[in-house]
């Protein structure tokens, strides 16, 4: 029982690193269409900083807030001097953000080395929390805080600001938003910015639970591609939601049914998608 | 009998009524033209009618068969064509490769995976001949990114003669183009022979009100007015819709 | 012309082992054309139909996988050779039932789900599949008594069946239903209004395109004896869909090439750059970048530029002429 318990929290905070993850690429691909192949790299990318941040004697958070700056510079390069050259160019935005994906796994390999290498949890967070009489890793709550915090920060940007507006409305109607004005080119460097930020800060914060390895991009990828497929592309509601689902099936999975733990995972993704295409959350192609 | 019939034919998107109650009856050979103000559901009402939208109610009826529930890619094969107001021709194709695709459609030749389509004389000249029925057969061999966007609109036609269609959809034939190009277009249409039933949907309407023998006018998606082209350019509703504009 | 260029090429080809010499390299050359086939097959979807599939490789390991089990199983080899295949077309008979629910995004990602499927139970269901030791096979088969077991041997079979596929989907991209499968890519809307059965033909062509990934499958399995989950990770099918994208989806030789390259930069130069991960990607990125058609498209791009330069170079005229009319150009 305490381990089905356990099991669960370590669910939720993995569906809320998840969200933290999908979030960028749901946004990225709502907005601008592009699915950003490079994603998973940009995660392993950001821990990666914040290993070499650590060890330059960096504490924790900063670490993990100029890993994320590092990651969102390194995307708005990218997004600039690449994929605005190729909008709707679909096969090309796959080679070129795989291309991406397979130098940043060779160049990590190579500055990094091939050993896991692991994050220290914060020393604040240590130990467990006891709740009801039951001990969970005060971490992993602290992640799963974290991830709400940037969920309603996100959902108030959003919502609630001019950016976000703009944001949603490049994501209903990409024509009507440039007849209106809005400055498509700009948002879309900003937005792919914050979702490059998102999944390198990202990768940082999971660095105590997952640690980093080569072949971790590899890892995360495919699971937000599920997260956002049955979420729905360009929808926060769904990425939230869908992130807790892929955290538990995934983690439930591992433990239970160790046999067949990807087809756990990606086939109730598949039935997801036979019956509704557009995912969970999502809005019908047109 | 009929040429084509539709029966309390309603569409829906969400909450919005695009076509509703629409009762139309065509005669075999007439030649009718559909107007209505923007957004009054006259593509709409096209695609229902081919079955690229499918109708919430009523009922479609093409030579007195009932094909409200024949899929769409059947109906090309009982004699409905059609044309689309943008452009949908395939681009990186001739002309003569783009008018092959649309014959090709209706032959079972389509499904063969070993002949080589440049050798079926057969389509070839049928090709050629319905590029020639819109006077484009010198660009039979222009890819299609070198015509200019009069020709392609002629080439939009040649494609829909060139499945001998018995009932023929025009959606907006004319728009965009220029004075001279529009009368060759309406000579275009007036050679097609009687065999033919033309529906047209126009907005200009100097060269329509031309074409039209009857008019069916269309209002937030349903019909308003409708009779021959005198009465209907008589009527105070039309001057209200287009005047109040 | 034309033809002149084949039968050099198919010279060179066949002769491949004498001017190569080393079986080394000869192997190379094996694997290239093994791959070719894998990428030509998956660009009668990508290129013809333009359904972008991530998960190929799940057709291709099912086809080695079932090969291997049925060898070991005591079949002969034509017999597993055909068992393989005909498991391999149920196989995408069911991807392409299910990945045509989805468009776009929705259809990669169905893709991407039934290959890690695969890859699920090739790795995990162990008294199946062996999960990660693999599954291995003795022997090569012997056709009409002659041996695959050299190198040379088996380049020669590998390219009878690189020229048979090749032959196949040309004579295919050129038929009618070829032409059928292209209007489904470019404008689906219209060719439904026009009469064709959109489904059925991107059904069929996913059959076409599951048979000769299992093919390509099955030249794999016997080049070498041996089949693991690896075969059938994400990676992989992101390796083959690379090739076609870099090599040019347009032609034939796109694919041919897009396998060339990523072959001999994982085998080849492998050897001589430690880094040639990160030159491969480099090398991607380059092309989208140069070259955007692809390598054989952007190649012939420039070549006619670089031919036409010459051409006006040595043929200027020594007074000006009216320029030449051009064509009408419209947007």
């Amino acid at each position: 029982m305490n381990i089905s318990l356990l099991l669960a929290a370590n669910s939720i905070a993995f569906g809320g690193l998840l969200f933290l993850l999908s979030a960028g690429f749901s946004l990225i691909f709502g907005l601008m269409r592009i699915p950003n192949l490079t994603h998973g790299s940009l995660f392993m990318l950001g821990a990666y900083f914040g290993v070499s941040l650590i060890a330059l004697g960096v504490s924790f958070w900063p670490a993990a807030i100029l890993a994320a700056l590092g990651v969102a510079a390194f995307g708005g390069l990218v997004e600039r001097l690449l994929l605005r050259r190729l909008p709707g160019a679909e096969l090309a935005q796959v080679l070129v953000t795989l291309g991406l994906s397979f130098m940043i796994a060779d160049f990590s390999l190579m500055w990094w080395g091939g050993d896991p290498i692991s994050i220290e949890t914060p020393a604040s967070l240590r130990g467990a929390t006891f709740v009801g009489g039951l001990g969970f890793p005060t971490y992993r709550i602290a992640v799963i805080v974290i991830a709400v915090v940037f969920a309603a920060a996100l959902w108030a940007l959003l919502d609630r600001t001019r950016l976000g507006a703009m944001i949603r409305a490049g994501v209903d109607d990409p024509e009507m938003a440039r007849v209106v004005g809005i400055r498509v080119s700009r948002l879309f460097t900003i937005v792919f910015c914050l979702g490059a930020g998102l999944a390198g800060f990202a990768g940082v914060i999971g660095g105590p639970i997952l640690s980093v390895y080569p072949g971790l991009d590899q890892d995360m990828l495919p699971l937000a591609l599920v997260v956002v497929i049955l979420g729905g592309s360009g929808s926060l509601v769904g990425s939230f939601v869908g992130s807790f689902v892929v955290g538990f099936l995934y983690n439930f999975g591992q433990a239970m049914l160790p046999e067949l733990a990807y087809v756990v995972l990606f086939l109730p993704m598949l039935v997801v998608l036979v019956v509704r295409p557009e995912g969970l959350f999502g809005r019908a192609a047109t | 009998m009929k040429a084509l019939e539709v029966q309390g034919l309603d569409k829906s998107f969400g909450g919005l009524r695009v076509t509703s109650r629409v009762d139309l009856a065509v005669e075999r050979g007439e030649r009718r033209l559909i107007i209505g103000p923007n957004g009054a559901g006259k593509t709409t009402l096209f695609n229902l009618i081919t079955g690229e939208l499918k109708a919430d109610r009523g009922a479609i009826r093409l030579f007195e068969r009932d094909i409200t529930r024949i899929p769409s890619r059947r109906r090309a094969h009982l004699g409905l064509a059609r044309t689309y107001q943008i452009i949908t021709l395939f681009p990186g194709e001739t002309l003569l490769r783009n008018v092959m695709l649309s014959l090709l459609g209706l032959s079972p030749l389509r499904w063969n995976p070993m002949a080589r389509l440049d050798r079926q004389t057969a389509l070839l000249d049928g090709a050629r001949s319905a590029l020639a029925r819109v006077g484009l057969e010198h660009l039979a061999d222009r890819p299609l990114a070198q015509t200019a966007y009069g020709e392609r609109r002629r080439a939009e036609i040649a494609m829909a003669l060139a499945q001998q269609p018995k009932v023929l959809l025009l959606d907006e034939p004319f728009a965009g183009l220029s004075i001279d190009e529009r009368r060759d277009v309406q000579e275009l249409l007036a050679a097609i022979p009687r065999e033919v039933t033309i529906v047209m949907i126009e907005h200009d309407m100097d060269v329509a009100l031309d074409f039209a023998e009857r008019i069916t006018v269309l209002h937030f998606g349903e019909i308003v007015v409708e009779g021959s082209r005198a009465e209907v350019v008589a009527h105070p509703r039309t001057k209200e819709i287009y005047l109040g504009e | 012309m034309k033809r002149l260029a084949l039968a050099i090429g198919l010279v060179v080809l066949a002769t491949v082992p004498f001017w190569i010499g080393n079986s080394y390299y000869t192997n190379i050359a094996a694997q290239i054309l093994l791959y070719a086939v894998f990428a030509l097959g998956l660009n009668v979807l990508v290129g013809y139909a333009g359904l972008v599939s991530l998960g190929h490789a799940g057709l291709f390991g099912i086809a080695a996988y079932a090969g291997a089990l049925l060898i070991n199983a005591g079949a002969g080899h034509f017999a597993a050779i055909l068992g393989a295949l005909g498991v391999t077309l149920v196989a995408a008979a069911a991807f392409a039932v299910l990945s045509l629910r989805g468009t776009g995004l929705g259809f990669v990602m169905i893709t991407v789900a039934l290959g890690q499927i695969v890859w699920g139970i090739a790795y995990r269901w162990i008294s199946l599949t062996n999960g990660d030791n693999g599954v291995s096979i003795a022997t090569r088969p012997a056709p009409f008594g002659l041996s695959l077991a050299t190198a040379p041997g088996f380049y020669w079979a590998s390219l009878v069946v690189f020229l048979v596929s090749l032959g196949a989907i040309a004579v295919f991209a050129a038929s009618p239903f070829g032409a059928s499968l292209r209007g489904t890519r470019d404008q689906p809307r219209r060719m439904n209004a026009l009469g064709y059965h959109v489904w059925m033909i991107r059904f069929l062509a996913f059959l076409f395109s599951g048979l000769w990934s299992g093919v390509a499958g099955m030249l794999f399995l016997y080049y070498n004896q041996f089949v693991s989950p690896q075969v059938v990770a994400l990676t992989s099918s992101a390796e083959v869909l690379l090739m076609v994208i870099s090599g040019g989806t347009g032609t034939l030789l796109g694919p041919i090439a897009g396998a060339a390259l990523v072959v001999i930069m994982k085998n080849v130069a492998s050897g001589y750059i430690e880094r040639w991960n990160f030159v491969l990607g480099a090398i991607f990125v380059a092309i989208v970048i140069f070259l955007p058609e692809g390598l054989v498209p952007g190649s012939l791009r420039f070549w006619r530029w670089a031919t036409a330069r010459l051409r006006r170079r040595n043929t200027r005229p020594a007074t000006a002429i009216a320029p030449a009319p051009q064509p009408k150009e419209r947007a």
